[in-house]
């Protein structure tokens, strides 16, 4: 049966937040609607995925489930999503107009009534599982689950969470959100491993599936494209590829030196390091960040010294002799790790960074161990996030003793790291003069939300944002001159460093040293070349 | 037993007293609501012979009647699979949902 053409459908976006041209089958990720954009099919189709996305997550458990118990509870998990008497309630509900979120939350709600008052016990329990079941389901339409995406896909939905974007096999696919923020978690990682990715789409389409081309160079998202559509895009893709593979391929290797000679570091930042087998570190003075949040994203992984060190191993090996600054974990706020991070209200000035660190000292105590005992096979310095008074950064110190003591006692090969801070709290920065530090690196992204108290993931408070802002410039100069003054390293490693339009005030500040994704290389290596001293017009200091 | 005439499979009903521990918990029921899904009929089920009735196909209607031990479940059934779904399901609560009491005991 030859199948009926259907018309392209073209969905704007709001902006780009990676630019780039991606290509494949159109996934939308449970998803919920935005209320604007939802009617009574799209929501429909948004919970259908969710359930079927929800079945999956529980199938894959079942699996590998060797406890009867706990299979027998998956098991009635799965048969209640399969209950069409139970979810034609939610259809219900969404026939009358309500969301897939209120409509499945509707449906469970009419099932807890049944047991949460049972005078028998056995079933009282039942409504325990009920929860759990509406939370997954809840979880899957708020796109927070990446269970089934298929390799190379276009995903559309409503935000990404950073765990789903590393759990995703992107390959040519894309991300196109109807929210997102250019300065989320997850746009930078798509920036650094040239993921296209557009935010802000102003309407939703009427199907799930069919073939997309995500244009994130002109803003769009066309479904169902035409021969014409493609045979564009396929022109200017190959444009890009081959304009990208010249930009890349020849750069001049590391040290980068600017117009006037003077020597700038360029250092890599690195998020799980899988990325590090595309990349010749010729081109880089060593790693300024490993995001260890990002490689850490169970409980059970914090807890795994092997594992770590073998990580950090590969990188330490990778830089062959240059430096490698390993973040301890920067877990909480948009970064949270199921069974580790608080859940609290204000979760940006909550208990994130050190604090979590130093309210449960476990898994950095484990960190420590692997960190040092990478440190063996190479430089290693471990880098604190988040601090904001010295005794904080004293505390670490003193754990990094006690692991120290302990590779000691297990007679494991191991080399003290330096210990050195993130400056991202203003506090600190405005008093960078306490710290005993063996280096800095400002964390210009959460520095600028902080000064700004304007959130990051908020992409209509974005203009308040601005890197460039005197204020801004002003709290790098002096902590980059206090440094400088005390002999201490330091660099900055946050969205600054890999934006072209700012490497020349960065530079200006006094600034050496910058970290940033591997993608953003070749742009920030000719910044720097182009850098030729004072800037003409400069009203700071 | 069953009440209707064997030879009419049109309509079909009966009742069997549970004698599963616990009551019809969640995997006895699944266990039910699976084998009556297999039958090309309509099955209601209840615990009085005058209703209320709930759909014996669905986990959530058979679960959610939280009925305890030693309860006479009635059953009733239309459709041309009618009677053969009723002596199945009578066969299976009468075995006492075979082979899965034994991890039950721990739930209880």
């Amino acid at each position: 049966m030859p199948e009926a053409r259907v018309a392209p459908m073209r969905l704007r976006a709001g902006s780009v937040a990676s630019a780039g041209l991606a290509c494949g089958p159109l996934w939308v990720l449970g998803s919920e609607i935005p209320l604007a954009l939802a009617d009574a099919p799209r929501s429909r189709m948004a919970l259908e995925r969710a359930l079927q996305q929800a079945r999956a997550e529980l199938a894959a458990l079942q699996s590998a489930s060797i406890d009867p118990e706990a299979s027998a509870l998956l098991e009635f998990q799965i048969a209640m999503l399969e209950d069409e008497s139970l979810l034609e309630t939610a259809w219900q509900a969404i026939a009358d107009g309500q969301t897939a979120t209120t409509a499945w939350q509707r449906a469970i709600d009419v099932q807890l009534a049944e047991y949460v008052h049972a005078e028998d016990l056995y079933f009282q329990a039942r409504s325990a599982d009920l929860r759990d079941m509406r939370d997954r389901v809840l979880r899957c339409l708020a796109g927070r689950s990446a269970v089934g995406i298929p390799p190379g896909s276009v995903v559309l939905t409503r935000d990404l969470a950073p765990s789903v974007f590393l759990e995703t096999d992107w390959r040519e696919g894309g991300i196109a959100l109807f929210e997102g923020s250019s300065r989320s978690h997850v746009a930078m990682l798509a920036r650094s491993r040239n993921v296209p990715m557009l935010i802000g789409l102003v309407s939703a389409p009427e199907r799930q599936d069919g073939y997309a081309l995500l244009d994130a160079e002109r803003g769009e998202l066309v479904l169902d494209p035409d021969a014409a559509d493609l045979a564009d895009f396929g022109a200017r893709r190959a444009r890009s590829l081959s304009a990208r593979r010249a930009g890349v391929a020849p750069t001049a290797a590391a040290p980068v030196h600017t117009r006037s000679g003077e020597h700038v570091k360029l250092l890599l930042n690195v998020a799980d390091g899988r990325e590090l087998e595309q990349i010749d570190v010729a081109h880089f003075d060593g790693v300024g960040l490993v995001r260890t949040e990002l490689l850490l994203r169970t409980a059970a992984q914090l807890e795994d010294e092997q594992q770590q060190f073998e990580a950090y191993a590969a990188m330490v090996r990778w830089a062959s002799g240059k430096p490698v600054t390993i973040r301890t974990l920067d877990a909480g706020a948009d970064k949270p790790i199921p069974g580790y991070t608080i859940e609290e209200g204000n979760p940006f000035l909550g208990t994130r960074g050190v604090r979590l660190s130093l309210a449960a000292p476990g898994p950095l105590l484990v960190q420590l161990c692997a960190a040092a005992r990478a440190a063996a096979l190479g430089p290693v310095r471990v880098m604190v996030p988040m601090v904001t008074v010295p005794s904080e950064l004293e505390a670490v110190r003193q754990l990094l003793d006690r692991a120290i003591e302990a590779l000691l006692a297990r007679s494991l090969a191991h080399a003290r790291p330096a210990l050195g801070m993130m400056v991202e709290v203003p506090l600190a920065a405005l008093s960078i003069e306490d710290f005993n530090a063996d280096f800095f690196s400002i964390g210009s992204n959460d520095l600028v939300q902080y000064l700004a108290a304007a959130s990051r993931e908020s992409g209509a408070l974005a203009a308040l944002q601005d890197p460039l802002h005197p204020a801004v410039l002003r709290l790098i100069r002096h902590v980059v001159k206090s440094a400088t003054v005390r002999g201490i390293d330091v660099s900055l490693c946050g969205d600054m460093a890999a934006d072209p339009r700012c490497v020349p005030a960065l530079l200006d500040t006094g600034l050496r040293a910058l970290s940033m994704a591997p993608a953003a290389r070749a742009a920030v290596g000719g910044a720097v070349a182009a850098f030729s001293g004072a800037l003409l017009s400069n009203p700071t200091d | 037993m069953m009440a209707d005439d064997p030879s009419v499979d049109a309509r079909a009903a009966g009742s069997v007293v549970l004698s599963h521990t616990g009551g019809l918990h969640a995997r006895p029921a699944i266990k039910l609501t699976k084998l009556a899904r297999r039958f090309d009929c309509d099955i209601a089920i209840g615990v009085a012979a005058v209703g209320p009735w709930k759909d014996a196909k669905s986990i959530a209607q058979v679960l959610s009647m939280k009925v305890p031990v030693d309860t006479t479940l009635h059953l009733s059934a239309s459709g041309p699979q009618a009677r053969l779904a009723l002596e199945a399901i009578i066969r299976l609560v009468e075995s006492d949902f075979q082979g899965i009491e034994t991890s039950e005991q721990s739930d209880a």
